[in-house]
């Protein structure tokens, strides 16, 4: 058989990237695992998880991913700190470059996660880090006592606005529809919260301020009124994108760039499989994304045994 | 010699970041920021690899507000780049080590 660097290298360090590097190296496959910044993704801007099972009393996303990473180097997983420019899949032999050099592999399972959708106005931009964020744990408490906006309605915006009661004074929740998308627990937190002012079937159109943010505005969708609101920080929770760019298109993705898969995580390509956020799943949960890895790493390791 | 990222307050911010003599990367941090504890190995990285260079320092924005307040910090993790007393570059959220090299040698 032809010597290749790994067996199997896995793009990602989140939940499921650990958790499909975990698998991987229990089942004593050479295995890589590459992560751009450090690992943990997107669980690391979670405040607390309590819909994981095994932590009763909850879990805050750090210290869950620290478990998770601590958990898959006991089994000797390596995990390298390097970026995935581009894959070429068209061999059989697969060849990933990275930074710095070059490496091949039978198999890959795509990890990568998904990043916070933006809103695309106008200021959004400009504000980022000046009172524009995605990350209430972060950014949450320099906007003590004062007014901020959220937008979105689904798990994550609400659940977040409700963390951010802890600290301002006032959160006005942007929400597109009439409704919350949100489950019913956090929905009913969220009503019931007075310091949460809804804003039902509203857009935020634009952001405005001199160094910071300092006003927003936000359009009616049903009336088609507009007004301003005076805000020292704005919040953006409208869902997600996956972090697929450095594909291209080698494999089957929908028209969001989600990654098309089988059952078995299998994608377009044998031997590339797709674990968590950046798969095409009607749940994007950590408790989905180690299941997803789970079968991944069984599949990829089925995959090099036969190569 | 690199002495690894030194731990900076309000008081002592001015003498150790301003006067320094010599580039300063000061890492804004918190003890509740799950992304600033987990790019905090990142930078002890990058010290060990600049660190004959370019001074490391956090500063925990929890027990020092003076200084975040200074520079209009409103996220974190937030890295300043200090360049003979004065703030040249500002890079909020987590970012690939490979763009943090970038910023180290524009500094040099």
């Amino acid at each position: 058989m032809e010597k290749t660097d790994y067996d199997l290298v896995v793009i990602g360090g989140g939940p499921a990237g650990l958790t499909a590097g975990l698998y991987a190296a229990r089942a004593k496959l050479n295995v890589i695992l590459i992560e751009k910044i450090s690992t943990g993704g997107q669980v690391l801007i979670t405040d607390w998880v309590e819909n994981y099972p095994g932590f009763p009393e909850g879990i805050s996303g750090f210290e869950l991913v620290q478990k998770m990473t601590e958990q898959a180097k006991q089994f000797g997983l390596v995990i390298e700190n390097n970026e995935v420019l581009s894959l070429e899949l068209s061999e059989k032999i697969k060849t990933i470059r990275l930074n710095d050099k070059t490496v091949t592999t039978r198999a890959i399972i795509i990890a990568t996660g998904a990043s916070p959708r933006k809103l695309g106005v106008p200021g959004e931009d400009v504000f980022f880090g000046k009172g524009v964020s995605s990350c209430a744990t972060c950014d949450g408490p320099f906007f003590r006592d004062r007014v901020v906006a959220a937008v979105g309605g689904g798990d994550t915006a609400v659940q977040e606005s409700i963390f951010l009661t802890k600290f301002v004074k006032k959160v006005y929740l942007i929400h597109r529809r009439d409704e919350l998308r949100a489950t019913g627990i956090l929905r009913e937190r969220a009503l019931a919260n007075d310091k949460i002012e809804f804003l039902w079937d509203s857009v935020l159109t634009r952001m405005d301020g001199l160094t910071n943010v300092e006003k927003i505005t936000v359009k009616n969708v049903k009336s088609g009124e507009e007004k301003n609101l005076a805000v020292d920080g704005c919040f953006i929770w409208i869902g997600i994108l996956p972090n697929t760019e450095f594909l291209g298109d080698a494999l089957r993705q929908d028209e969001f760039g989600f990654i098309i898969a089988d059952a078995d995580m299998s994608t377009s390509v044998p031997g590339v499989f797709v674990a968590g956020d950046a798969r095409n799943t009607p749940l994007r949960q950590i408790v989905t994304a180690v299941g997803d890895a789970a079968i991944a790493a069984f599949s990829a390791e089925h995959y090099i045994e036969n190569f | 010699m690199a002495e690894g990222v030194v731990e900076i307050n309000d008081s002592s911010f001015d003498k150790e970041v301003l006067e320094a003599g010599i580039p300063v990367v000061v890492d804004f941090w918190a003890p509740w920021c799950g992304p600033c504890k987990a790019i905090g190995p990142m930078v002890e990285e990058l010290a060990a690899d600049f660190g004959d260079k370019i001074k490391f320092a956090k500063c925990n924005v929890d027990d020092n507000p003076v200084s975040p307040g200074k520079y209009e910090i409103r996220a974190i993790p937030t890295l300043i780049f200090f360049k003979d007393g004065k703030d040249v570059e500002k890079i909020t959220g987590m970012v690939a080590k490979s763009k943090l090299e970038d910023s180290l040698n524009n500094l040099l």
